[in-house]
């Protein structure tokens, strides 16, 4: 077998993890969009600002430090401690659920029964205003986020498999950070599939993900379980922001995989679980692989930004719903 | 009591569905486009043009094309600023292949050519609807700024990969290039706006319009009444992509004079003209004004107070302008989701009323 062969494989590998992380946030999207209709733009601005508590936390930042400098004259910036991760970890996800009871306070349950693109734009307003909120917070230089995680790529991997290809092949080089957001990610859906299949709060969600009137009807409480799903799109924008911020730092275009998370839904369909996994690997293999295999050498490269697009729409046309999205059935 | 409609007998079916019924309006009317034409010009200043007046006539024409392909046909784009690009690069290609060629043309073309290619990536939505739609439209624009981006036949081989804009007149008087005045560049793109305005509201209360306004309601109601969903919908589309690309191609030649297309049409410039249109308001060509100038206003006034006034550093003011326009968003669409043109709706509602409600 020539030495691209392998490269080949390496590269459908690599998709394949990218593809995780691209679920991670797909998997926010779904959460939210499958419990209270809502497309919620701002997933990804969440992950950003879960990332930037998380660092703040554990640097031991003061918050709003520049905001009070620029007014008070004054010359702040840190507590000087350094928390644990995992009590950092708690401390975010706290922060998350706050929000989450604070954008169901002040936005959601002011805008029930509006129009689903009336709920979309107020959730690029959220996701505006968390943006700049988090950079008042927390300010807007790039940080390094170290959970503990392993980085760099697995050398015991990459020694294990030089024999296979010739002499120009060194090995299958894959990020150690990549394998944990795989394992993480694996762990997340299994949990949230037990949680929503075993536990009675899971159950509620499943109702009102049904049918909103029927749930309100049997006396769920719409507003509870809205706070608690966005509690949960939280949690998973908090592990999304962990694994994207450990592998190229904590900055403004983390919130950008919201756009990179985008045509994983459409694939999988809006409504599905398993959807956001199975879309999530399918681009993250086809965008890597066209790029190895069609972008680079023939069409200049940098083709990952609109492929992902491309092949989902190409998709759609032949299966409007997506993969696993509920049939569509329209009567007048 | 001003505002009154009484004593003002239509005597006429053409009079009767008239754009502005009451007489007040129609004044105000004329009395807006002779203020716009004869003070405003003599008034302008360097600053004012660049800063507020020239964005917010070539952001307005962007906005009425979105709002007749969301506010009247229903259907969800975000490629807003991919179509933009389109324009500017066939106004670019066009101004230099052809520089005999007179710039109402070059700008009029490359709104044409602007319409074919919204019209090519309309097509999915025939399948394709709501929110799968609005994502499907990101694939336009990602991939219309990869192309110019990668292909350098776009942006002529120059080294930079920015186009820009060589000068050209109309009547002598230059309103692209560096010698362009504030008062002909000013005039120009109000032209384009009023002639483009009074087609749009034209086209949206006549056969078109209520074609795609059936679409948008319920599209398989209106295709069992004899609408043909494809073109009613690729219409939409081609229409709202020709005056989002004569937005492009004025914003490009006329207002940056030199563009790269990452930066100056990237995903927010779609986000912004979205946001025009919700915060004005859907399926309104008041609105398209009024948005446009609330979101072409806002930052310059927050920038003015914040850094000018109280002596703020501009990255503590740029974020806390994103803090202000998130929230401003989500504030206006809990208070009135059907935008600023609903306020003046029931403002002029009030007023014909007002001083005796009762």
């Amino acid at each position: 077998m020539s030495a691209n062969f392998y490269y080949g494989i390496e590269v459908f590998l690599n998709g394949m993890m990218a593809g995780v992380l691209y679920s991670l946030v797909a998997l926010g999207f779904v959460l939210i969009f499958k419990a209270s209709g809502i497309f919620n733009y701002a997933q990804g601005v969440m992950a950003l600002f879960a990332a930037l508590t998380l660092v703040g936390f554990q640097n031991g930042q003061i918050p709003f430090s520049h905001l009070i400098n620029a007014v008070f004259g004054t010359n702040i910036h840190h507590f000087g401690w350094h928390m644990p991760a995992i009590l950092a970890i708690i401390l975010t996800l706290l922060v998350m659920i706050l929000f989450a009871y604070l954008v169901e306070k002040y936005v959601l349950k002011h805008l029930v029964n509006q129009e689903p693109i009336i709920l979309f734009m107020a959730t690029i307003g959220l996701a505006y205003f968390m943006e700049g909120f988090g950079d008042l917070m927390w300010g807007a230089d790039i940080k390094k986020l170290d959970v503990g995680l392993p980085q760099g790529g697995n050398v015991w991997l990459e020694e294990h498999t030089a024999f296979l290809g010739g002499p120009d092949f060194y090995g299958f080089y894959l990020d150690n950070l990549d394998m944990w957001a795989t394992v993480f990610a694996g762990l997340l859906v299994v949990s949230l599939v037990l949680f929503s299949q075993y536990t009675k709060t899971g159950r509620a969600l499943r109702a009102v993900a049904d049918d909103h009137q029927a749930a309100l009807s049997v006396g769920i409480s719409l507003r509870a379980i809205w706070v608690i799903v966005w509690s949960i799109a939280g949690f998973v924008a908090l592990v999304a922001g962990i694994m994207w911020g450990s592998k190229s730092g904590v900055q403004f275009s983390l919130s950008l995989i919201a756009l990179k998370a985008l045509p994983v839904l459409m694939l999988g369909g809006f409504t599905s679980i398993p959807g956001a996994i199975v879309g999530g690997l399918i681009i993250g293999v086809g965008e890597k692989m066209f790029e190895f295999l069609i972008g680079v050498p023939y069409l200049g490269g940098a083709t990952e930004n609109w492929f992902a697009y491309m092949l989902a729409l190409l998709f759609l046309v032949f299966r409007p719903q997506g993969l696993f999205g509920e049939k569509i059935i329209e009567r007048v | 009591m001003l505002y009154r409609e009484a004593g003002d007998y239509k005597t006429s079916y053409a009079k009767d569905q008239q754009t502005f019924p009451i007489a007040f309006d129609r004044y105000g009317y004329f009395l807006t486009i002779a203020f716009a034409v004869l003070v405003v010009p003599f008034v302008l200043n360097d600053y004012w043009t660049n800063a507020v007046v020239l964005p917010f006539l070539i952001y307005a024409i962007a906005a009425l094309g979105l709002n007749i392909l969301i506010g009247y046909c229903g259907q969800v784009s975000l490629g807003s600023g991919g179509f933009m690009a389109v324009g500017a690069y066939a106004s670019y290609k066009l101004m230099t292949a052809f520089p005999d060629l007179n710039i109402v043309f070059v700008i009029l073309l490359s709104g044409g050519i602007t319409a074919l290619v919204g019209i090519l990536f309309g097509l999915p939505s025939l399948r394709i609807k709501g929110f799968y739609l609005a994502v499907a439209t990101l694939a336009a624009q990602f991939f219309l700024v990869w192309l110019f981006n990668k292909v350098p036949w776009f942006y002529n081989y120059s080294a930079s990969g920015q186009i820009s804009a060589p000068e050209r007149s109309l009547f002598g008087f230059a309103v692209t290039g560096a010698n362009a005045n504030p008062a002909t560049s000013y005039l120009f793109c109000l032209g384009f706006v009023f002639v483009m305005a009074w087609a749009a509201r034209n086209m949206t209360r006549g056969a078109n319009g209520r074609k795609w306004m059936a679409i948008r309601d319920m599209d398989i109601a209106a295709e069992i009444i004899g609408v043909d969903p494809l073109k009613a919908k690729l219409t939409a589309f081609g229409v709202s992509s020709f005056y989002i690309g004569i937005a492009g191609a004025l914003l490009f030649a006329v207002y940056l004079g030199a563009a790269e297309v990452g930066e100056a049409f990237g995903i927010e410039k779609s986000f912004l003209i979205l946001f025009m249109v919700i915060i004005g308001g859907l399926g309104s060509i008041f609105g398209s004004f009024a948005g446009a100038a609330f979101m072409i206003l806002m930052p310059v006034l927050l920038k003015n107070i914040m850094v000018g006034q109280m002596g703020w550093p501009t990255d503590l003011a740029s974020h806390f302008q994103f803090v202000i326009v998130g929230g401003l968003i989500i504030i206006f669409l809990i208070v009135e989701p059907h935008g600023l043109a609903q306020l003046w709706r029931l403002a002029k509602e009030k007023l014909r009323l007002w001083p005796f409600p009762h």
